[in-house]
């Protein structure tokens, strides 16, 4: 399937790639009673935060993951990673990424899928707050040169 | 045993959603949040599939007395806006700007392209510490 204008864009993949997204979402909310936060998960699971989910259950998620984007890549339905920059910008990224999500209380995950599906004012400001954020800083890497073509 | 297994299953659905939909393609997300370059679209939809069930599953939610494998719901508050909600999503965002990534996929990543995730996995899970250490 191709959008008229963006010949790059894969439509159908990310909607059905979404669809499992929220799935997996809709089970840890009725199955477990929880937030699928990725953030959140990943913190709980290492060890830095000691309140939320009991570690056995976030030590699940966080090992499932990768291991449903193995699979998903090994029936050839995944698509190919492509890092963008020097590794300084992923350590810079990541430092920012880790404490940025801990001092916001979530991500993506928590905060997009889980909170505006909920219509939590919290989440609305905060995925409205890092989205804009987004944008702005690849339009400032963009304006100084950073990102070409 | 039953609640771990769950959650892993959510955990392989939420991977394998992943990286069906491009968003463990960091030059993919990066395309998305190019809105004064070559923008792509994409994440527009891995949002609106990824709502699209969850929005019913807040529904059902409301009508159940408790989650299916546990004890009772233990969800986060909704109303509360502060300056560390605020600051938190402006760092956030910025790292993804430069990264591409977002906690969700860099863990995906870690299974397709663990060199380069695993850096920036090691660098989430250090600014994760230096949060907590910083918090007191």
């Amino acid at each position: 399937m191709m959008l008229p204008g963006f010949p790059d864009a894969m439509p159908a993949a990310g909607l059905a790639g979404g669809l499992l997204i929220g799935l997996a979402a809709a089970i840890m909310l009725l199955g477990l009673g929880r937030i699928a936060g990725v953030s959140g998960m990943l913190a709980r699971a290492s060890g830095i935060a000691d309140t939320g989910a009991p570690r056995v259950i976030a030590l699940a998620f966080v090992i499932g993951l990768p291991l449903g984007a193995l699979l998903a890549t090994l029936a050839s339905s995944g698509v190919e990673p492509r890092f963008t920059g020097s590794i300084p910008q992923l350590v810079i990224a990541g430092l920012l990424v880790g404490f940025g999500t801990r001092l916001g209380s979530g991500c993506t995950s928590g905060h997009g899928v889980c909170g505006l599906s909920r219509f939590s004012r919290r989440s609305m400001v905060a995925t409205l707050t890092f989205m804009t954020s987004g944008f702005a800083t690849v339009g400032l890497m963009r304006a100084f040169g950073f990102i070409n073509g | 045993m039953k609640a771990p297994a769950i959650s892993l299953l959510a955990g392989l659905l939420f991977g394998a959603g992943l990286a069906v939909s491009g968003m463990a393609d960091p030059a993919r997300v990066r395309a998305f949040l190019d809105l004064f370059g070559a923008w792509d679209p994409m994440l527009a939809f891995v949002m609106a599939g990824a709502l699209m069930p969850m929005t019913i599953a807040w529904l059902v939610q409301q009508r159940m007395p408790r989650p299916i494998a546990c004890e009772a719901f233990d969800l986060p508050g909704t109303g509360l806006l502060d300056a560390k909600l605020l600051l938190g999503a402006i760092l956030f965002g910025i790292g993804w700007g430069i990264g591409g990534l977002c906690p969700g996929p860099a863990l995906a990543d870690l299974a397709i392209a663990p060199s380069e995730a695993g850096i920036f996995v090691v660098a989430m899970l250090a600014g994760m510490t230096a949060h907590r250490i910083t918090r007191g």
